[in-house]
């Protein structure tokens, strides 16, 4: 029997720093829940998730400056 | 001053000498209040000019330059104490005369208290930051599911953000234009205006394109409305520059007052144009005791004048496109002016404000300056990092805009 595993990378959209990391590894998430919120330009901007599943890893901490491209969660 | 985020940008190198006051976050350098009077002592300067943003609306700030012996260039600290909260300066307004929505006479602490207060006002309701500004936290709300929800979030932004959790109501008005009056307060006491501002372009309450005159405020409304805005400078024993915020309603053709900026506004060049009087410059002599460099008791204000905000952002979405600027080709000539912060080979970061430059443009007649505006805007050449330049094309070719009658929600129209 095989198993399809859907693994979705999350990553940065643009250059921000890491306000807040709202979600923790491990967790069961939704769609559209919201993991992580960067800021940029004095704008918040929340990082959601693109499917249900289990967060299998957060790639960022608060305080971190990302760059464009950045790998910021993987949900599987 | 610089932090290190702004090391490479043209205002250092244009600067005398500059001084590094810390790394790339506010906290740490903008907003560190003993690295930038460090600065100015160490330099030997007499004076510090915050600017806007940052510190130049904290009363605290100023009074700790006064208190070092160096001249604050702006306001009397009690003035800005007084206007700094929406709550008081809205109390304070009312006892003077000045129109005011209705909404909280103190601040909002709980969200039952919220709710019954918003009812009393008649949803819509406007949820506010009572030390806020830049339309951080606020929002709209049409029924109690609403109202609690951006009550909590207007709390969390507030106290992130402003360090003061308090929250008000006001009575929302569905149409309104934003127009402001600058004011200034002369060395002698008296207070001036200099005519109006219409900041009704406005993405998440922020401003994107400022006029004057504006086209929604007739000669009679004109008058009234700077008689107010002096009376609310007298109030607080206003010096300096300073401007008075107020939304004119659309539909009744009659104005509130919003909130005082207690310093320089973004869109100050608008004024400049049409008065040809440089208000820095006044700032300068108001605070050296001096008179200012024209007739306080005519002058004329000749034209039409046009700013557009040109930020780092997406033209669509408007989201934040820090990145590196490769091309930056500004227009130029007659009536066309362009305060900016870059040049080609910086890099825009995401620590500060996504104001890259100023476009302002003057002519005889709005018409005149719409046109001048299309032409500026069309000879911008920035590459390597998103700009809003494509939004002010759309902006100046929209009947809305480009007619005269527009409110707050014309930014919504263009991008629903």
């Amino acid at each position: 029997m095989l198993w399809e595993v859907r693994v979705t990378e999350i990553r940065a959209e643009m250059v921000a720093n890491v306000w807040k990391v709202v979600a923790t590894e491990g967790d069961s998430v939704a769609d559209g829940d919201t993991l992580v919120i960067l800021e940029s330009m004095k704008m918040e901007i929340p990082v959601l998730a693109e499917g249900a599943g289990l967060l299998t890893r957060l790639a960022v901490a608060e305080g971190d400056v990302i760059q464009e491209g950045d790998l910021i969660a993987v949900i599987e | 001053m610089y932090s290190e985020a702004d090391a490479e940008l043209p205002f250092v190198a244009e600067a005398d000498e500059a001084v590094l006051i810390g790394p790339p976050p506010a906290k740490l350098s903008y907003l560190n209040a003993d690295a930038i009077l460090a600065a100015a002592l160490s330099t030997g300067a007499r004076a510090i000019h915050p600017g806007y943003g940052f510190l130049s609306e904290n009363a605290e700030f100023a009074a700790q330059v006064i208190a070092a012996g160096l001249t604050w260039i702006g306001p009397p600290p009690a003035a800005m104490e007084q206007m700094g909260d929406k709550i008081r300066a809205r109390n304070l307004m009312a006892a003077a005369g000045v129109p005011v929505a209705d909404g909280s006479a103190e601040p909002v602490t709980d969200a039952d208290e919220a709710e019954s207060l918003a009812k009393r006002i008649g949803f819509p309701v406007m949820i506010k930051a009572a030390a806020g500004g830049g339309g951080i936290g606020m929002s709209v709300a049409v029924d109690s599911q609403q109202l609690r929800s951006g009550f909590e979030t207007a709390r969390a932004r507030a106290e992130r953000f402003f360090a003061s959790p308090a929250i008000l109501l006001e009575r929302y008005i569905s149409s309104a234009r934003h127009v402001e009056i600058q004011i200034l307060g002369l060395a002698d006491g008296r207070v001036i205006a200099l005519g109006e501002r219409d900041c009704s372009v406005q993405r998440r309450h922020q401003k994107v394109a400022e006029e004057t005159p504006s086209p929604g405020v007739d000669a009679g409304l004109r008058e009234r409305m700077l008689a107010t805005a002096i009376r609310a400078g007298e109030a607080v024993g206003y010096r300096g520059a300073g401007t008075v915020e107020c939304l004119v309603d659309t539909q009744t053709g009659e104005f509130v007052f919003l909130e005082m900026n207690t310093r320089l506004q973004v869109e100050h060049a608008v004024t400049e144009m049409v008065t040809g009087i440089d208000l820095v410059e006044q700032q300068l002599l108001i605070a050296d005791g001096s008179d200012v460099s024209f007739d306080p008791g005519s002058f004329a204000v000749l034209g039409h004048a046009l700013e557009l905000r040109v930020y780092a952002e997406d033209p669509v979405r408007f989201l934040p496109s820090p990145g590196t600027i490769t091309q930056w080709e500004e227009p130029a000539g007659a009536g066309v002016r362009v305060d900016s912060g870059y040049v080609a080979g910086n890099t825009v970061t995401p620590h500060y404000d996504p104001l890259l430059a100023k476009l302002v443009v003057h002519a005889p007649d709005r018409a005149g300056a719409l046109v001048r505006a299309m032409e500026a805007v069309a000879e911008f050449a920035v590459a390597g990092l998103k700009t809003n330049l494509p939004f002010h094309a759309d902006l100046l070719n929209s009947e809305e805009f480009s007619s005269g009658d527009y409110d707050t929600s014309v930014v919504s129209h263009l991008r629903p």
